[in-house]
């Protein structure tokens, strides 16, 4: 199987690779258009600043790429989150692919999140064979909300979005390559998709 | 909910797991990713590697063991010991480290903290802050506690918040090696009057210890040495132990 990490200087793409290694796949890590294209699978990792990671994806034109891909692709953190309608992390304007706002949490809980929450409510084959409320390690300030995309929820503060999907595109906030065997089982659903 | 979470550390020097009493008596606690391994699947949390390696060629050994690390090990973990600049950590980042932890670096040049929040994120910077109480104030000390500085704990804690880490790691140089309890009144003073994770070090010895930094100190996790590499507390015991005292955990 052809898996592609988009590879656009915002993504810890090295965690996400050897996460695939371990599940017996070799991803190619590229920011080219014409191998992204021609992927089975692709991801599409994130972390940092949503208006730095916004900008790389714009220089390299990836931001018109990624909408028009057909194969499943799966947004990780903060990818998922650049796969939304927007994000008040640096007031940045998303891809558009979830139909959902990114807000920051409120000062009511610790920020950023850090550590393992539950995911529940759990829906698609993503997460088919997983428990519901089996734990994720997720690390972020910023919050997708619940909406009709939502296809796993957590609670911190808020209850939000912690994976939606639209059509071939999914998103989890959570890091499956950092999630114990419970995260390495949703990746490898995902890659088995 | 948010979880505890449990943190083994691994003192790192030349490749190699050691771990000091009170910092001295280096004794080795064998194989780095082999132990690290062994800790993901007994349930660890996370893990932190500080690396004690004084040259320079121990620090490239340190690297190419953050690289194993990644590719074996399938939970998050933090290298810290010897950062001082945005390529240093840019290097562990991209050899698959989740976070970094500095200290003295942080102190001699605050503005660091700033650089690497913007760069990276605040989610990967860790501000470790080892203090020990003189005349009743609580003293940030560098080099292992041996050289205070001017700085009070709690002021400096809210600084590092302010300048953008993520969390931050405080050792109490009174409690660590002596397996009598986290200094947990200063651990709650931190955790409420700031608004970032703190992970409780230094003075673990029982299972109560961590009942008692997560209730009493208010601590989002908790990190052990020696407790763990001796097998004097199993990670699985510990957290059965927790859920039964109400504390949210992984299991």
């Amino acid at each position: 199987m052809n898996i592609v990490l988009i590879d656009y200087g915002a993504g810890n793409t090295k965690s996400v690779q050897f996460a695939c290694n371990r599940l017996g796949y070799d991803p190619i890590v590229s920011s080219r258009a014409e191998i992204i294209k021609a992927a089975d699978k692709v991801i599409f990792p994130g972390v940092g600043h949503a208006s730095n990671a916004m900008s790389r994806l714009q220089t390299s034109g990836l931001d018109l790429l990624i909408p028009t891909l057909k194969q499943p692709v799966l947004g990780i953190c903060l990818g998922m989150q650049l796969l939304c309608n927007a994000t008040e992390e640096g007031a940045t304007k998303g891809l558009g692919i979830f139909d959902v706002q990114v807000k920051r949490f409120s000062d009511e809980v610790k920020v950023p999140q850090m550590g393992w929450n539950k995911i529940s409510n759990l829906k698609t084959n993503l997460f088919m064979g997983l428990r519901n409320n089996a734990y994720m390690y997720l690390v972020h300030s910023y919050y997708a909300e619940l909406c009709d995309d939502t296809i796993a929820q957590t609670h911190y503060g808020v209850t939000y979005s912690s994976a939606l999907k639209k059509n071939n595109f999914y998103g989890v906030q959570f890091h499956p390559e950092k999630s114990s065997l419970e995260g390495e089982h949703v990746l490898r659903n995902f890659l088995n998709l | 909910m948010l979880t505890k979470r449990i943190i083994p550390c691994l003192d790192i020097k030349n490749g190699r797991t050691v771990k000091g009493v009170n910092f001295v008596n280096l004794i080795d606690a064998g194989d780095p990713v082999a132990l690290a391994k062994q800790y993901a699947e007994k349930g660890a949390d996370e893990l932190v590697f500080l690396d004690i390696s004084a040259t320079l060629e121990g620090r490239k050994t340190t690297l190419e063991m953050v690289l194993k690390v990644a590719e074996q090990v399938n939970i998050p973990f933090t290298v810290g010991g010897g950062i001082s600049s945005v390529e240093d950590v840019d290097l562990l980042l991209k050899s698959g480290a989740d976070k970094v932890s500095i200290n003295s670096s942080a102190v001699k040049r605050p503005e660091l903290i700033n650089e690497l929040a913007d760069k990276f994120g605040s989610q990967c910077v860790v501000v470790a802050i080892d203090a020990k109480q003189i005349d009743n104030q609580w003293i940030v000390h560098l080099a292992g506690g041996s050289i205070p500085t001017e700085l009070d704990l709690f002021e400096w804690a809210k600084e590092v918040e302010t300048r953008g880490a993520g969390e931050i790691l405080f050792t109490s140089m009174d409690h660590d090696g002596t397996k009598d309890g986290f200094a947990n009144e200063s651990l709650s003073k931190l955790s409420t009057t700031l608004n970032i994770p703190i992970i409780a070090s230094g003075g673990a010895g029982t299972i109560q210890h961590f009942v008692d930094t997560f209730q009493i100190g208010k601590s989002d996790a908790a990190l052990a040495a020696s407790v763990f590499h001796f097998g004097e507390i199993e990670i699985e015991d510990l957290k059965e132990a927790l859920k039964k005292n109400n504390i949210e955990v992984r299991i």
